[in-house]
C-alpha cells in the first residue's frame, strides 16, 4: 500500500470501534436496526407524509449511553389541500 | 485494618491482568502496605510463576473451600516482601469449584487482616469473572489499544454497570507511542472517548515486562523500566494519592490532553 494513499489505521480502529460498540452495547444488529427505521417510517407515514429518501435514523453515543437519533423531514402539506 | 478489595479483569485474554496484579501488588507491598493476592484463574494458575512463588505452593484456594487447610496455609508469603501473599488458584478442571459466595467469604476473612486484597480475573465473562467480581469493592479493567481488545473491555464494563459494581477504572497496557504517534495505534484519548470510564493509568510497550516475567520478579522492582514507573504510579493512585501522569511523548501535548481526560484539568 502505498504510504502517502493510505489511511491512517488509527482512524480505521476507530470508527469501526464506534460501530461495533453501539450495537454490542444496544444488542441490536444493523439488519434490526434496519426494520426498526422501516417500521418507524411506515408508523409516521399514517399520520404525516414524508420524504422517506431524507430521512436519517441512527444511534449515537453519549458517554456510556446510546441514543436513537432520527432526523425526519415532513413533506409541505400545506400545498396539497390548496392544490 | 480493613482491607479493599480490587479486581483486576479485562474479557479478552491475554491483555496483561496478571501481569497488572503482579506489578501493582508488588509496588503496593514495596509502599508497605499488607497485600493479599488471590489467583481466581481456576485450572490455569499463572499468577504463582509471574511472581516467582511456584515452588512454594502447598495448598490452593479449592483446599480452603473444601476445608482441607486453613486461610493463612494456603496464603503463600513473598520472597522479597514479606507482607505480601498468593492465595493460588487450583489446577482442577471442575469449574465448580469455586462460588461467588465462597470468594465474598475467603475476601471478607481478609478484610481484618491486610491493607489491600487483589484478585486476578480470569479472561471471559462466564463463572470465573463472576466470582472475581463478587467481593470487588472495585474494579479495575484493562485493556490494549486494539479493536478486539477495546471491544471486549466495552462488554465487560458494560457487564459491570448492570450488576451495579460501579464505572471500572481503566488500565491501557501496552501502548506503543511511536505507533500512536503515526496514527496507526489507538490513543490514550481515543480508548478512553469509545469506552467511556476513567483512566488510572497508561502502561507504555517495554520489553523488559517479558524480562521480569521470566524471572519471576515483577518489573516494579526495575527503578528504570517504564512499565515499571507506569505501575508504581498506578499502585499510589490506588492508595489514593493523586499523581501525575507520565509524559509517554515529549514531541506532542498528550499529557495535557490525558490529565484534561482524566479530569485533572
Amino acid at each position: 500500500m502505498n504510504f502517502f494513499t493510505r489511511k491512517r489505521s488509527a482512524e480505521n480502529a476507530k470508527e469501526r470501534l464506534q460501530l461495533v460498540l453501539v450495537h454490542d452495547r444496544t444488542d441490536l444488529t444493523p439488519a434490526q436496526l434496519e426494520s426498526l427505521k422501516d417500521d418507524l417510517l411506515i408508523a409516521i407515514s399514517k399520520y404525516i407524509e414524508i420524504d422517506p429518501e431524507a430521512v436519517q435514523i441512527g444511534l449515537e453515543r453519549d458517554g456510556r449511553s446510546q441514543r436513537l437519533v432520527a432526523d425526519i423531514p415532513l413533506r409541505n402539506v400545506s400545498r396539497r389541500h390548496a392544490g | 485494618m480493613t482491607a479493599q478489595v480490587i479486581t483486576i479483569t479485562s474479557g479478552k485474554g491475554g491483555v496483561g491482568k496478571t501481569t497488572a496484579v503482579a506489578n501493582l501488588a508488588t509496588a503496593i507491598a514495596a509502599d508497605g502496605k499488607k497485600v493479599v493476592c488471590i489467583d481466581g484463574d481456576i485450572g490455569l494458575r499463572n499468577l504463582d510463576v509471574v511472581m516467582g512463588l511456584e515452588n512454594r505452593i502447598v495448598y490452593d484456594i479449592v483446599d480452603v473451600i473444601e476445608g482441607r487447610c486453613k486461610l493463612k496455609q494456603a496464603m503463600i508469603r513473598d520472597k522479597h516482601f514479606p507482607e505480601m501473599y498468593l492465595i493460588p488458584a487450583a489446577q482442577t478442571r471442575d469449574k465448580n469449584a469455586v462460588s461467588p459466595t465462597d470468594m465474598i467469604r475467603i475476601c471478607n476473612d481478609l478484610r481484618s487482616d491486610a491493607d489491600f486484597v487483589i484478585i486476578d480475573s480470569p479472561a471471559g465473562i462466564e463463572r470465573g469473572f463472576r466470582n472475581a467480581i463478587a467481593a470487588a469493592d472495585r474494579v479495575i479493567v484493562v485493556t490494549n489499544p486494539e479493536v478486539s481488545a477495546v471491544r471486549d473491555a466495552d462488554r465487560v464494563v458494560g457487564i459491570l454497570e448492570a450488576e451495579e459494581k460501579g464505572i471500572p477504572a481503566l488500565i491501557l497496557n501496552r501502548l506503543n507511542q511511536a505507533l500512536v504517534r503515526n496514527n496507526d495505534m489507538l490513543s490514550a484519548e481515543d480508548v478512553l472517548d469509545l469506552l467511556g470510564i476513567q483512566l488510572i493509568g497508561i502502561v507504555p510497550e517495554d520489553e523488559s515486562v517479558i524480562i521480569g516475567s521470566n524471572r519471576g520478579a515483577p518489573v516494579v522492582s526495575d527503578p528504570k523500566s517504564r512499565a515499571g514507573q507506569a505501575f508504581r504510579n498506578i499502585a499510589r493512585r490506588i492508595q489514593g494519592q493523586d499523581v501525575p501522569f507520565m509524559d509517554l511523548d515529549q514531541q506532542s501535548g498528550l499529557w495535557g490532553a490525558i490529565q484534561k481526560l482524566a479530569g485533572r484539568k
